[in-house]
């Protein structure tokens, strides 16, 4: 035992087990948010539970188990007893609008009977206000006649809500698109004649030119009003429909407003496993509601693709050149290590550093000079002075900026000196030399270094709170009225609606699957990217250790 | 070759087309290289850019204030008459004065054209005494000759007569032109406060030492805006004699009455009906006279000025038993010359001190900050500060009035305001303290950087207990013991957490770690004790397996068989947490903890903040670590095997020393990013601005701080500016530590390119 001591076997063992611990400590992250973001997909069985309440009344629940905790309870009137651990289960028994709400701890002592009894036919209607319902179908009810009763109202009201879906889709795409694009352009008009008065240049023909043009446009706004109303009439017109709830009430949900419905406790694993995709696609494709806490992270998705694709535009350049001079031109000396030094501070300076100088200089200097200069007529409300996609997608292209210099700089010092030395025997200059062999042979490399920028920039929060991500944009960044961009606008951001829905939230219960299904989104997308990265960079390797022999 | 081929060649290569080819290509190859080395060091601009932007935006906090004499005036004057009150507006364009026998002056500060020149309301009578009753509002009381007092608000309306903005400066009754009678005989000292519905009187009368204390509620009109005063209670105190002045706190419970030879009387008046005298207090050395009193903004504390130059402020704090006592704060030592005059700001701890030898002092009382001084070439009687501070106006003897423009933006910030122990108003001792913000107009911000610095370090260290065990362990037997091909999946796994977003990891650690840790207390330190115990015994149970069964699984394999037993002993830890609860802490630990140990207990702690960022950390310094030990030539590790150390005697005897460098550079970049990691602080640590090193509580880090606050911060106002500075020391801390690591890294390639 004394050798073993001696030899440091014990300190090997550490060791090895440091590393294990280190594996064992990723793997078990990633899969429990793996496993806690698919979950949130998945249809959840709806159970029924009694229970006794406070008063000693027998209470019935309808819901889905979606947690379970150990709480301590003491007798109230006697301190001195001993303080018991009864397991708790968090309920989601839903009907907010009914209840109060969503959520509620129950203690399993207080559990009559069967504890893990299913809801027989339980309905489960997602709604665009307020939460779920969970409840038995009666029938649909249209104006005060019924519609629809016993075996065949489930379909029914599966196609009903297939119509109301498609209407739903219409109103959105004509609110949004059509009549966005209408407001945008009136908004345009507005500032177009603020500027002409700044400039004293509104005459008589700039006002009627405007005049006119805004009189179109509201004529085809009233035309689009027109339209919106009868579809309106149509959705609702698909009348209603009428559920009773497990507390004995029954409620009654119009159409129009329900997302989608499901009886979770009748599904086959082939329709669960349909149920599961068509979830995925709810989320990645619709709009967050209730305060971000339900629905999807579609502007979120955007805001996070065109906030990097911008700074790509921007760094790249930036770190390429950068990356040219230290391995291509710089000499060894002061001013390299000064180069070195710089990029590894930049590299190592605190990304809320970044925020604040974003905030401090692009914003309110930068920003706020273009503002003086170029759009003093729409003061006071400020155009680039104040936070927006530019700034923040420059923000991060400065943060950026190492990990592109490094890369590219990796790729060209692998490149065989002879491919350089045969270019310039062959009578090129070295700008051609660089531009025609050396940097098109280091693509991959300059790829490499952009994805885990890109990647980065996707993962990073702190500066962007700063410099432009809010939790709800009214408008995307990007959509279909020139010019497509529009830089000055705020916008969602995966990262920031993590941090925002998790702990802005008034409903954290409520919102807790949804952080995870976000954080999944977030995690598969950045850890695509590095592997995407690393797979490049390898390849590379090889390639040039070919070329070398 | 070809003569044809070789003469085209010839024509090619030569003649004025060939040379204007070559120049052209020079010059854009000449362009390219500028164009690359411009950008090159652009870098480092982009760095300097940033310093000196963070420095820009923190160098106007400690610019001394700038004073540029305007304007001089003569004023108007009935006789001989004494300045008691200046009423300046917001914007500094106009003032009224009001004068001891009753004389109310308007003057434009601009023009100097007079605007008002009448009397106040009181007939024959004579002015006695004079107070401010409430600083906000600017409602004064005036003593009289008869025993009355006349309460008199000082107002401006704003009016745009041909778009110009147009000042007018007015008085006005909110209690009627009547005089309210107080007393019967003159009244010789006089001090109120409004407080609610409520104003409370404290006088003297003349012939007679007794303080009496008058509380009036105020009745409003049914029928009308009018408001009467209306006798609520009263109450009398039989003082030694009669004092020199006489201060009535804000709250209408500190009363004080003070004399020439600095002795105060403290009284306590919440009940005006008994009156209780709390303590006297000798504030001046013997021989010494005061010779100016003044609240500070808040009439909490007292400014005393006395004839030997020097400054004092005073408050009443709390002790052990709950007692208020008289407390001298600090002092100002102005001049060698006794104080004439003392001055407050209306809005921020300032103030203004006028000598004997006519030299104005400005000081910030919470960072005892001497921001101007300058001396005037005449006699001065009065000094007096406009409501924004933007403005002085300063009164001759010869009734004349010179304006000074005063820029004086961050007068509260000082190196010992932000470093030091600063005592505020109301604490009982000197405190660290950030509290930047608060509802209250005449709130004393508290700008201390220490608790922030105190909780970036803490939030570090704690993470680095945790990370760098884990990680410098691990990088030393991935890449010394570890076989290629495992070593090819466990290095880019490990530094996969890098690519995490501290966003999720944050998120984690908040809401899922803090309160599954506050449940598993007793688990979670069963698992810091048990895992290196079962790590230890079961490589000890390995070493006496048959050999056969040893040899199945190599040295280079081991991290992989102790995946599973990590695992198991783990959770063996955790589920040992109800009956070492039960055992050890009466069921709850941490019920225990707080009830027996009397330790404070938050569920986002340190403790919470050590495993999420300490996880966080571990790829920084492992990747640096293993680099610096795999890349020990291999040579001096062979010698030593083959002299016939151990695997680990020749880690720790021949590896270890020569990649020390790179570890110690590794550790460093890890402190560097633990100090500035921002998301996972911001969620999981609780924000809190303590300073207490102890485990279960929370901490606010600076980064953290500026996450929270940047986004409500003003442009360019105090706050803004501290920030940027909070920025400028994270700046600073981080430059270190990566430059350290850096150069501590070039010196190793050195030194590794000669072996």
């Amino acid at each position: 035992m004394r050798d073993w001591f001696k030899q440091g076997e014990h300190w090997v063992w550490f060791s090895a087990a440091t590393v294990s611990i280190s594996f064992v400590l990723v793997v078990g992250l990633i899969l429990m948010i793996a496993i806690r973001g698919l979950v949130h997909f998945w249809p959840h069985t709806v159970h029924e539970i009694e229970i006794k309440n406070d008063q000693g009344n027998i209470e019935t629940l309808v819901g889905e188990i979606h947690d379970t905790q150990i709480k301590l309870v003491s007798a109230p009137d006697d301190p001195n007893a001993e303080v018991r651990k009864v397991p708790q289960w968090l309920i989601k028994i839903g009907n907010r609008d009914v209840y109060g709400t969503d959520f509620r701890w129950i203690n399993t002592d207080n559990i009559i009977g069967q504890d893990d009894r299913l809801a027989k036919n339980v309905t489960v209607l997602e709604r665009y206000e307020w939460g779920n319902v969970y409840g038995q179908l009666q029938s649909i009810v249209r104006d005060g006649e019924v519609r629809a009763e016993g075996g065949n109202v489930k379909n029914v009201l599966d196609d009903l809500v297939g119509t109301g879906q498609s209407l739903h889709d219409k109103i959105n795409h004509i609110e949004r698109v059509d009549i966005g694009s209408i407001n945008y352009q009136i908004e345009q008009l507005r500032l177009e004649e603020k500027r002409l008065k700044a400039e004293n240049a509104y005459d008589d023909q700039a006002r009627e030119a405007n005049e006119t043009e805004r009189e179109r446009l509201n004529a085809e706004f009233r035309d689009y009003q027109e339209k919106l109303e009868i579809l309106r009439e149509q959705a609702d017109g698909l009348g209603e429909a009428r559920l009773s709830l497990a507390g004995g009430e029954s409620i009654q949900v119009p159409i129009k407003h329900i997302v989608r419905m499901w009886q979770p406790n009748n599904m086959s694993s082939a329709d669960k496993v349909g149920f599961f995709f068509s979830s995925i696609g709810h989320f990645l494709g619709g709009e967050p509601r209730e305060a971000n806490t339900e629905g999807g992270v579609f502007p979120a998705i955007v805001g996070t693709i065109t906030m990097v694709m911008l700074m790509a535009i921007f760094v790249t350049p930036l770190g390429v050149i950068a990356a040219v001079y230290m391995s291509e031109y710089a000499r060894e000396g002061l001013v390299l290590r000064l180069v070195r030094i710089s990029i590894n501070n930049l590299a190592g300076v605190p990304s809320i550093v970044f925020g604040i100088f974003g905030l401090g200089f692009f914003v309110y200097i930068i920003g706020g000079s273009i503002d003086d200069l170029f759009y003093s007529y729409a003061q006071p409300s400020p155009t680039f002075g104040t936070p927006g996609l530019l700034w923040a997608s420059l923000t991060m292209a400065l943060l950026t900026l190492p990990v592109v210099i490094v890369s590219t700089q990796e790729g060209l010092s692998r490149i065989p000196s002879s491919l350089r030395e045969g270019g310039l025997a062959l009578g090129a200059t070295k700008s051609e030399t660089i531009m025609k062999i050396v940097l098109p042979m280091s693509m991959p490399a300059i790829m490499t270094g952009l994805i885990l920028a890109v990647a980065r920039a996707a993962g990073e929060v702190a500066p962007l709170m700063l410099v432009g991500v809010v939790k709800l944009a009214p408008e995307l960044p990007v959509d279909f009225n020139a010019p497509f961009v529009h830089l000055d606008r705020k916008f969602m951001h995966l990262g920031f609606h993590i941090y925002d829905v998790g702990f802005q939230s008034p409903n954290v219960e409520a919102s807790q699957p949804l952080v995870y299904a976000t954080s999944l989104l977030l995690i598969i997308i950045i850890v695509s990217l590095n592997l995407g990265a690393i797979t490049i960079r390898n390849s590379l390797r090889e390639k040039y250790k070919a070329l070398d022999n | 070759m070809d003569k044809s081929v070789q003469k085209k060649l010839d024509e090619a290569l030569e003649g004025p087309k060939f040379q204007r080819r070559i120049k052209r290509r020079n010059l854009v190859d000449l362009s390219w290289a500028s164009g690359f080395t411009v950008g090159g060091i652009g870098v480092i601009a982009a760095v300097l850019l940033i310093m000196f932007f963070l420095v820009y935006v923190v160098a106007p906090l400690f610019a001394p204030a700038d004073i540029e004499k305007s304007k001089t005036f003569d004023l108007q004057q009935s006789g001989q008459e004494k300045t008691l009150y200046y009423g300046v507006d917001e914007y500094a364009d106009s003032a009224l004065r009001i004068t001891d026998n009753g004389q109310v002056y308007g003057i434009d500060l601009t023009t100097g054209e007079k605007l008002r020149d009448e009397r106040l309301p009181i007939g024959d009578a004579l002015v006695t005494s004079y107070t401010t009753i409430d600083q906000e509002d600017q409602l004064l009381g005036f003593g009289l000759d008869d025993g009355s007092v006349l309460l008199v608000q000082y107002e401006y309306s704003v009016t745009y007569p041909n778009d110009v903005k147009t000042i007018t400066p007015k008085l006005t009754y909110p209690y009627g032109t009547e005089p309210l009678s107080l007393a019967d005989q003159p009244i010789t000292h006089l001090s109120a406060r409004k407080s609610g519905s409520q104003i409370t009187f404290a006088y003297q009368q003349a012939g007679s030492s007794q303080l009496r204390v008058k509380q009036y509620d105020m009745i409003e009109s049914m029928f009308s805006e009018e408001v009467t005063l209306e006798l609520y209670q009263q109450g009398a105190f039989q003082a030694p004699e009669a004092f020199d002045w006489l201060k009535m706190g804000a709250s209408m419970r500190n009363l004080y009455g003070l004399q020439q030879d600095g002795t105060i009387f403290y009284f306590d008046i919440r009940d005006p009906k008994q009156i209780r005298q709390i303590e006297t207090v000798e504030a001046l050395e013997p021989g010494q006279t005061l010779t100016a009193v003044q609240f500070l903004i808040g009439q909490y504390s007292l400014l005393l000025g006395d004839d030997a130059g020097k400054v004092s402020q005073w408050f009443p704090v709390r002790d052990q038993d709950n007692n208020y006592f008289l407390q001298k704060i600090r002092t100002f030592d102005v001049s060698d010359q006794p104080i004439k005059h003392i001055q407050v700001e209306l809005n921020r701890k300032n103030f203004a001190v006028l000598d004997a030898s006519n030299r104005v002092n400005m000081y910030n009382s919470t960072a005892h900050n001497n921001f101007a001084d300058f001396s005037l070439d005449q006699d001065v009687s009065q000094v007096h500060i406009s409501p924004r501070g933007d403005r002085l106006l300063i009164e001759t003897p010869s009734h004349q009035l010179v304006t000074f423009d005063v820029d004086n933006e961050h007068p509260e910030v000082s190196m010992s305001s932000l470093w030091g122990q600063v005592w505020y108003e109301g604490y009982d001792e000197p405190e660290y303290i950030w509290q930047s913000s608060s509802a209250s107009n005449d709130f004393e911000p508290k700008f201390s950087l220490m608790p922030l610095t105190f909780g970036t370090i803490k939030a570090a260290l704690y993470s680095m207990l945790f990370a760098v065990p884990l990680a410098v362990l691990g990088a030393i037997y991935t890449a010394f013991f570890m076989d290629a091909k495992t070593r090819q999946v466990i290095k880019p796994t490990i530094e996969l957490i890098e690519a995490l977003p501290t966003v999720i990891l944050g998120f984690l650690a908040g809401l899922w770690l803090a309160p599954y840790m506050e449940a598993h207390l007793a688990g979670f330190f069963s698992i810091i004790f048990l895992v290196p115990i079962g790590i230890l015994l079961f490589g000890f149970m390995w070493s006496r397996l048959p050999e056969p069964v040893r040899l199945l699984v190599p040295t280079s394999g081991r991290a992989v068989l102790m995946l599973p037993v990590v695992v198991i002993i783990a959770f063996i830890a955790l589920s040992l947490s109800g009956p070492l609860e039960a055992l050890l802490f009466g069921g709850d630990m941490r019920h225990w903890l707080t009830e027996s140990a009397g330790i404070d207990f938050d569920q986002r702690n340190a403790m919470v903040i050590g495993f999420a960022m300490g996880f966080a950390l571990i790829p920084t310094i492992f990747s640096v670590a293993e680099d610096a030990i795999y890349n020990v030539p291999s040579y001096l590790v062979n010698g030593s095997l083959a002299l016939g150390a151990s695997g680990w005697q020749t880690m720790v005897g021949v590896v270890l020393p020569t990649a020390s460098p790179g570890i110690f550079s590794a550790i460093m970049l890890g402190f560097g990013r633990g100090i500035g990691e921002t998301m996972i602080v911001l969620m999981a640590s609780g924000n809190t601005p303590l300073m207490d090193a102890n485990l279960f509580e929370g901490m606010r880090t600076l980064a953290a701080n500026l996450a929270v606050e940047m986004p409500e911060a003003a442009l360019n106002s105090t706050h803004y500016r501290v920030l940027f500075l909070s920025g400028l020391v994270l700046f600073i801390f981080t430059f270190i530590f990566n430059t350290l690591a850096e150069v501590v890294r070039e010196r190793m390639r050195r030194k590794y390119g000669s072996l």
